[in-house]
């Protein structure tokens, strides 16, 4: 199959390309851009007149649901909606019923993902058994055999020091990046929703800031230590963000990133009780989310990822705290990190859609490098529209951003240079 | 979900009493002044009106209470509504679908108004986006949010003492950090016009961003007391010994316990309340409680006047609509 794709705003932030030119594809991988190669004949034209060609997006953290949690969200169902919202890379944190802390769970997912051949998978191996925060998992094996592209407690933090300093030893050795949710146990108890104005005013019991501080100052020093590379996902406050840019500067091998949503939504949102915007690490104050945007400009946050967390209906049906925290947000991704232009230029945004998550994660991904998959997303930046859960692709309807008018709609998504999503 | 305010119908009545956030000055005024047609009631040999006859209101208790219940179970009885008491084991309902199921089955059964009492707050809110258009639904207390009945009892009885809330100043004593009582009484007073509110206690159970509830923080009672025209007491829930919260009730008296002495900090014509059941040696002694000062039995029967108001408020504005409706 020979696919050319024509009259598009190419984006290409890894190969420093933003300029109108087409894409030539052969047997699923990027053949040429610009200039038709010699001999080349098509079998098939993408009019991409008015729109973006960038890479696929690469979503460093989404959760498919399956196994365990079919109720929620199949990998087929989940993967689809990441192609419609241009998406063709998903890490899969390993909180997977059972965990990822065995190859053969790794097989499940990829062999799921294969059937449905709507995106590609990565996962992260268990950074202990169980996700229990004892016993380290076979983190080698889970390298090796599984293709794990890391390793992670998912939402479980590891509250005993020496287990999290072996850890990370062991996480080194076998040359492995870890990726940290910073939440402090005591201090987030019982909380589920930042401790402010507003959990004063609602009397929902707060999680302070101090709990994710408090856990990235710790783990900090245990990276100093250790050497371990570490990932800090979904940083939610300034002064976490601060944390994070310091060690930096120091040059510790230390990288974050951040849902979407904590770029758009503030504690303000919770309203009386809006239980879309529960949500772990909370949504925090409007200073919070400033600092968040800044340090995607100063490169301190190098990456924006969905965090989709799909839920079924009755997980939000409920009193707010007694409801399941998450937002199903692959959807609203792509659009929500292009209002960013204010503040970012659109190859910086997309960048952090792609070239740069798939650097975090050590795969060759989110480039549109000569003889590369052919991962591609084609957008029309202009086109807006409402967003409606009812419409939602995803099985998870559970999103904050429910009539909000947004701007830029997948037009196409190409895995390996096949079409896996049109828009009508 | 209703991006307006919930509690108000499309007229502006009230049709859901969630919480006193958001509510207009006039509005707590006419409570207050409805209240007052109801409170003689109570002497009379006969003590019901048929305001709400052939009306159904079902009392939904997740979390125990005597008080509460028994009061809005004669307010509505008063009005002579029919009362359905429901008791219910929240261990056998966490889940929000049970609790929706449930809320559906009343409706079935066609009941007018519910009153409910839930250990999360946000719950009162929660049943209100959910229930049919026509049933009106109380808050008895949600979690830590709000308690608006037992506040506008409060306003009720400082009325009867001081006429006029724009010349006072009142002082919240204790735990309001888990006090859906005191989140309303601020919210109350704030909206009637007191011009100085003051919370005292250690930092650990004042929330942390009170001020922006538009309170003074105390942490010295004997400071905070001065000059007050108003006291009221919180309970000290005595599972808040654990958790590292307060370190003893020995001490929480010695500090923040009303004696006798801390009163006369305040005017001396302030009156003492507090909104029960009352720890007789951990907040407040009990001299105090059974002193001159104490308007605190008074605030019981006054809760079932301001109770029948807003029941009768709030369902009242619906019989209007059913009889432009109906035949009879």
């Amino acid at each position: 199959m020979r696919i050319k794709i024509a009259n598009g705003l190419v984006i290409d932030p890894a190969n420093n390309i933003e300029a109108k030119q087409d894409i030539y594809i052969s047997e699923g991988r990027i053949a040429a851009i610009g200039r038709q190669p010699e001999g080349f004949s098509l079998d098939e034209t993408i009019d991409a007149s008015g729109c973006h060609v960038i890479p696929g997006i690469v979503d460093l953290r989404a959760r498919l649901r399956e196994p365990g949690q079919e109720n929620k969200g199949t990998i087929a169902s989940e993967s689809r909606a990441a192609a419609a919202s241009g998406i063709t890379t998903v890490c899969v944190p390993p909180d997977t019923t059972p965990v990822i802390d065995t190859t053969s769970v790794v097989e499940l997912i990829h062999q799921r993902a294969n059937e449905a051949g709507f995106a590609k998978i990565v996962t992260l191996g268990a950074l202990t058994a169980g996700l229990k925060g004892e016993q380290l998992s076979e983190m080698a094996l889970l390298k090796k055999f599984g293709n794990c592209v890391g390793v992670s407690n998912a939402l479980e933090p590891v509250s005993n020091n020496l287990v999290m300093r072996r850890a990370m030893e062991y996480a080194a050795s076998c040359d492995m990046t870890i990726f940290l949710h910073a939440e402090d146990k005591g201090l987030a108890a019982g909380g589920c929703a930042h401790e402010g104005a507003i959990s004063t005013r609602l009397g929902l019991p707060g999680i302070p800031e101090a709990a994710e501080t408090n856990a990235i100052a710790r783990d900090l020093l245990l990276i100093e230590q250790t050497g371990v590379r570490a990932h800090f996902c979904h940083i939610s406050s300034a002064r976490a963000v601060q944390m994070i840019a310091r060690a930096q500067y120091d040059g510790l091998p230390v990288t974050a990133d951040v849902a979407a949503h904590y770029l758009h939504l503030t504690e303000m949102d919770i309203g009386f009780f809006n239980s879309n915007c529960h949500v772990r690490p909370p949504l925090r104050t409007q200073r919070d989310r400033e600092a968040l945007i800044s340090a995607l400009a100063t490169d301190n946050l190098t990456a924006i990822c969905s965090d989709h967390e799909p839920h079924d209906a009755d997980a939000k049906l409920a009193p707010f705290s007694e409801t399941e925290p998450g937002i199903s947000a692959l959807e609203t991704l792509l659009p929500l990190a292009l209002r960013l232009t204010d503040e970012l230029s659109l190859s910086d945004v997309i960048n952090r859609l792609t070239a740069q998550p798939a650097k975090i994660l050590g795969i060759d991904a989110g480039t549109l490098s000569l003889g590369e998959a052919a991962d591609i997303c084609i957008y029309d930046p202009e086109a807006s529209w409402i967003m409606d859960s009812s419409k939602m692709i995803s099985a998870g309807k559970n999103s904050p951003f429910e009539g909000w008018e947004l701007k830029g709609k997948v037009q196409h998504t190409l895995l390996n240079g096949k079409v896996v999503y049109s828009a009508k | 979900m209703k991006s307006h305010d919930i509690q108000l119908d499309s007229n502006g009545k009230l049709q859901h009493f969630l919480t006193i956030e958001g509510l207009k000055k006039q509005m707590l005024v006419d409570i207050l002044d409805y209240a007052e047609n109801f409170s003689s009631l109570g002497n009379r040999q006969a003590k019901k009106v048929p305001l709400l006859r052939g009306k159904t209101i079902a009392n939904l208790f997740f979390e125990p209470s005597t008080r509460t219940r028994t009061t809005f179970e004669l307010a509505a009885k008063r009005l002579s509504a029919d009362v359905l008491n429901i008791n219910i084991n929240t261990s056998a309902t966490t889940k929000g679908e049970s609790l929706l199921d449930m809320l559906h089955n009343l409706e079935a059964m066609q009941v007018d108004m519910f009153v409910v009492r839930h250990n999360s707050s946000g719950a009162a809110h929660f049943i209100a986006q959910h229930v049919a258009p026509h049933i009106s639904v109380i808050n008895a207390g949600d979690g830590r949010h709000a308690h608006p009945t037992q506040a506008m009892l409060d306003m009720f009885t400082i009325r009867r003492y001081k006429q006029d809330f724009t010349g006072l100043r009142v002082a919240i004593v204790g735990d309001i950090m888990h006090s859906r009582v005191a989140r309303s009484q601020i919210h109350a007073l704030n909206t009637l016009g007191v011009p100085e509110i003051r919370v005292i206690g250690p930092q650990t159970i004042i929330p942390c961003e009170a001020a922006h509830l538009g309170v003074h923080v105390y942490h010295d009672m004997h400071l905070g007391l001065q000059g007050v025209d108003v006291i009221i007491m919180l309970r000290l829930q005595r599972e808040r010994m654990q958790g590292a919260l307060l370190p003893s009730e020995h001490e929480y008296f010695h500090m923040y316990g009303l004696t006798e002495e801390k009163l006369k900090m305040a005017k001396a014509d302030a009156i003492v309340m507090h909104p029960g059941p009352i720890n007789r040696g951990v907040e407040i002694e009990s001299s105090v409680a059974d002193g001159p000062q104490s308007v605190i039995l008074e605030q019981v029967t006054h809760g079932i006047s301001v109770r029948m108001a807003v029941m009768a408020m709030a369902l009242g504005r619906m019989s209007v609509a059913e009889s432009n409706g109906e035949q009879d």
